[in-house]
This record gives C-alpha cells, sequence and structure tokens, in this order.
C-alpha cells in the first residue's frame, strides 16, 4: 500500500534520516515516536507525497512516486486521509465545508450532502456544522480533522500529533475514532510525543511501535 | 485545441464551479486592483481606438479626394484676370480627364484667408489670385499636357495637382493610424502584466487556500481554474465599465461642425461604434490567458 525502501531525506546539507524502510500494510495500526526534530513529519510527508526522498524510494500502492505527475500524486492524496496538528482548515469556509472539501475538489460535491450528516454525527460535530473553524475548540478542529480526512474513504490515514493540542479526554475519544476505522479496515499511522496514548490504543487494537532516533527506525521497546 | 474544445472550455469557465470557487476567499486589494486596471486600460483603449479609426478616415479622406482634386492658381493684373480664368475654364472644359472646374466666388476666396486675416477681408481690392477648382475623373488627367497647354494659353496659371503636400499627410495620417494601433496593443500587455501582477498577489495571499486544497487531493487545474473564472470576470466586468465611460467621453467629445479642425473629427461613425463592444471580451481573453499562466507556474513550484 504505502511502501517505503531504504529512504533517506536530507537539507540544507544535513541528512535528517537514511536507510529507512517501511510498510504500511492494508488494515495495520502504527505508531511512530521519536524525539521532536527526529523527523516524523517529515515521514509522514514522504508517505503523501508532499515530499520527495533525496534517496531510495517511496512507493504508493506500487508506484514510485518520483515518477508520479502532479495529477497522480492528486489522485493518490484522494486514497490518503491526513490529520494534521494545526487542522489546516479554510477559515472562511463553515465546518461542514470544510470537511467536504475532499470531495467537492474530486467534482463529487452532490456526494457530500448524506455522508456529511453521518459523518459529523460520527465524530459528534453535528451541531457545529455552520460555524467557521476560528470558532471551534481545539478538540472539536481535530476531530472536524478526522472527519475530512475520511470523507472519501480513504484506504490510509495518516495523523500528525493529532492530539497535541486537546486534554486527555477527548484524545481517548479521538483514539477511540481512529480504531473503529482501523477496524473497517483502514490503514493507520499516528505520529505522537504521547506514549500514554500508545498505552491506551495498544488495549484496544494491534499496533505496532516504530521510533525515529539517531537517524534510523526502529521498533520501539516493550515499555510500550 | 480545436474551437470546438475552446468554445466548451471558455462555457465551463462561465458557467463556474460554485464550491470550487469559495474554496478561495474573496480578496479585496487584488480585486479591487483587477477591475480598476481593467477599466481604466479599456477606457485608454477605447481612445487608442477611436484615434486610429478617426486617423485611417483621415488617411482615406486625404489619399482619395485630395487625389481627385487639383487648383489652378490664376495670378495676373487685375484688368487681364477674368479674361484668364475664362481661358482657363475653357481649356479645363476641353481636357480629357477632367470632370468639373469652377472658379471660387470671392465669397470662398475670403472664407480660405479667413485663418489668417480675419473676417470681413475685402478681398476684391487686393491683388489676391483667381483660384479654380478642378475634379477629376477616374484615371486623372494628363498634368503636364495641362501645364504646357495653360503656358500657352493662360501665362498666370500654376496647376497644383497636390501631389507634393498630398504624400507627407496621408504618410502622416497612416502613421497616426499605426501609433493608435501600437498603443492598442501595449494597452493589452500592459493589462495583461497587471493581472498577472495581481494573480501573483492573490496566490501568495492564498498560500494557505493552497496548501490545504493539495492536502485534500485537489489537482492544479481545480486550485487555478478558481483563481482564474474569478480574475477573467472581474477583468471582464471592469473592461465592460471602462469602455462604457471610454465610448459615452467620446460620444461627448465636440463635433467637427462646432469646433472644426482634426482632434474633434475623433470618434466612431456608423458601425464603428461595433469595434469597442470588443474590447470587454479581449480583456477578459487576456486575463485568461494571464491569470492561468501565472495560476499554472505558481502552482507548478509548489508541492
Amino acid at each position: 500500500m504505502i511502501e517505503l525502501r531504504d529512504v533517506a531525506y536530507s537539507y540544507g546539507g544535513g541528512e535528517l534520516f537514511s536507510d529507512l524502510s517501511l510498510t504500511l500494510a492494508p488494515g495495520s495500526f502504527h505508531f511512530l515516536t521519536g524525539p521532536s526534530g527526529a523527523g516524523k513529519t517529515t515521514l509522514l510527508k514522504l508517505c503523501y507525497a508532499a515530499l520527495t526522498a533525496t534517496a531510495g524510494e517511496v512507493r504508493l500502492w506500487g508506484e514510485d512516486t518520483r515518477g508520479m505527475d502532479r495529477d497522480t500524486v492528486a489522485l493518490a492524496r484522494r486514497r490518503i486521509g491526513v490529520v494534521h496538528q494545526d487542522c489546516q482548515f479554510l477559515d472562511h469556509l463553515p465546518l461542514a465545508e470544510n470537511v467536504a472539501l475532499p470531495l467537492t475538489a474530486a467534482g463529487r460535491g452532490d456526494e457530500a450532502e448524506g455522508n456529511l450528516t453521518d459523518l459529523l454525527g460520527w465524530v459528534g460535530l453535528s451541531d457545529q456544522a455552520a460555524q467557521l473553524p476560528p470558532q471551534l475548540s481545539g478538540g472539536e478542529r481535530q476531530r472536524a480533522a478526522l472527519a475530512r480526512a475520511i470523507i472519501m474513504s480513504p484506504d490510509v490515514i495518516l495523523a500528525d500529533e493529532p492530539t497535541g493540542n486537546i486534554d486527555w479526554e477527548m484524545s481517548q475519544r479521538l483514539l477511540t475514532l481512529l480504531v473503529e476505522l482501523n477496524r473497517m479496515g483502514k490503514t493507520v499511522l499516528i505520529c505522537t510525543h504521547d506514549l500514554n496514548l500508545i498505552r491506551a490504543a495498544k488495549s484496544q487494537v494491534p499496533a505496532r511501535v516504530l521510533r525515529l532516533k539517531g537517524r534510523r527506525l526502529i521498533a520501539a521497546g516493550a515499555e510500550l | 485545441m480545436s474551437a470546438r474544445e475552446t468554445l466548451l472550455r471558455a462555457a465551463t469557465l462561465l458557467r463556474g464551479d460554485v464550491q470550487a470557487d469559495r474554496a478561495v476567499p474573496p480578496s479585496g486589494f487584488t480585486a479591487r486592483l483587477t477591475v480598476f486596471t481593467a477599466a481604466a486600460m479599456a477606457f485608454l483603449a477605447v481612445f487608442a481606438l477611436a484615434l486610429s479609426l478617426a486617423t485611417g478616415r483621415l488617411a482615406d479622406r486625404w489619399g482619395d479626394e485630395l487625389a481627385r482634386t487639383s487648383t489652378l492658381r490664376i495670378s495676373a493684373p487685375a484688368d487681364q484676370i477674368l479674361d484668364q480664368t475664362a481661358t482657363a475654364l475653357r481649356a479645363l472644359s476641353t481636357t480629357p480627364g477632367i470632370a468639373s472646374a469652377r472658379a471660387l466666388t470671392p465669397d470662398e476666396q475670403r472664407a480660405l484667408l479667413e485663418p489668417w486675416f480675419g473676417p470681413d477681408l475685402p478681398v476684391e481690392t487686393l491683388a489676391v489670385p483667381q483660384l479654380i477648382e478642378i475634379v477629376e475623373v477616374d484615371g486623372g488627367f494628363d498634368a503636364t499636357g495641362l501645364r504646357a497647354r495653360l503656358q500657352a494659353e493662360v501665362p498666370g496659371a500654376v496647376l497644383d495637382d497636390h501631389t507634393r503636400w498630398r504624400a507627407p499627410l496621408v504618410e502622416a495620417a497612416t502613421r497616426l493610424r499605426m501609433l493608435g494601433l501600437v498603443a492598442l496593443g501595449l494597452i493589452a500587455l500592459s493589462t495583461a502584466a497587471m493581472i498577472t501582477l495581481a494573480a501573483q498577489a492573490a496566490l501568495a495571499a492564498n498560500e494557505q487556500v493552497i496548501r490545504v486544497l493539495r492536502l485534500v487531493g485537489a489537482r492544479d487545474a481545480y486550485i487555478a481554474r478558481a483563481f482564474v473564472r474569478r480574475f477573467t470576470l472581474r477583468a471582464a466586468g471592469g473592461a465592460a465599465a471602462g469602455t462604457a465611460a471610454g465610448m459615452l467621453a467620446v460620444a461627448l467629445l465636440p463635433s467637427t461642425d462646432i469646433a472644426g479642425g482634426f482632434l474633434t473629427g475623433l470618434g466612431f461613425r456608423g458601425a464603428g461604434w461595433l469595434w469597442p463592444l470588443l474590447v470587454p471580451p479581449f480583456a477578459a481573453a487576456a486575463a485568461f490567458a494571464a491569470t492561468r499562466a501565472a495560476s499554472l507556474r505558481t502552482l507548478r513550484s509548489g508541492t
């Protein structure tokens, strides 16, 4: 599905990581941890072709991202739902339109109406549909970002510090939603510093925990 | 691209995609800049067009009408001028290629001198040459033969077939027409450049919007379309307003009859009023091409 083989990434003359290999198989659940600046976000961006590896290859559904044109990358991103820590909304559009944005960008805006009602109900934001993103709390924004990430029913969900700005209760709620999605067959990769979140997840789902440290990707220890 | 495809694209652009349009927030500064630029340039374009058409008419008139007329000037002592005029008219009436010839009346001669000597000049008391206006048939007459004949029969006659001063006037009018066309071209280029700058400013101001749209899988064409349609419609609207104002200003110029002279002949006549109506579609086309190129160039440079 998403495969990184011997990948390296350098910027400004410095090498962030090298010889990194990772396979996100269908239906798998992964956590990616590591100190700040280790390259977790960069690794995530390589997974959805927002960045290009300086060495090695990144394959999305078997296709090397280096050979993809911009339209092919756009089509691949429709199969990958991304949740960022800062959510990245269009602040001038109501929440409902933000959540439906992937469908409208794909020319499938007419499918939005039915999906939106169910989806906003599922993430508990039915009452906030008409509000603008700046009017929402941190937790509401994160749940809205998750709703937007999955409205196209993607195969993979990539989340970068999704619980970074929200309290523990809201983190648990978000984790529950991600676990539910994984049980539906979605592949999930979450970058996080939050070890409690990882522990909570491992009690619900067989999650693989990876640690990015010293420019290498390693399996995390049994303490998790 | 075939004409059908071009028309389909234009129809798609005009119909628009409401949801794509909404993805890009209305940006006040670039919107006003585009509308104002298009309006100002369209206003100037109408005047450049009027200048070009007026000088074209002038060149045609000088080229055609003056080419078909000549003037015979008779300078003779007062007691001989009537006889020489009559002899000249007889000679002209029998010259092949001349449709008509007539001596100007004292009033007409006074009108000719009025710009220099003022009104009520007593031309009868002055030794003013008698002028005879000659109108030629198509193909003209043999000027050399006529001069030789007049030299023998009317010693005070000087034939001016206008060749000497008509050519530089026609050339000047032709160059003025070219200048008008060059001005139109420069206006079109300036419009495209200004709209390109406005589009680039809008793209830079909406970097976050573009990043989000990319994140959710929007293609470059989808993102560009929202910007292109907006700028094309703004340019068309501004140009329509500028064209209307320009046409009104041209219509309000003093008429030739009231003030006389070349500049007051600036304007449109008959079907010529349809030409300015092409300015808004051309401005829209320039905006479409400029914004599309700027959008795709900017989008290609990002990830």
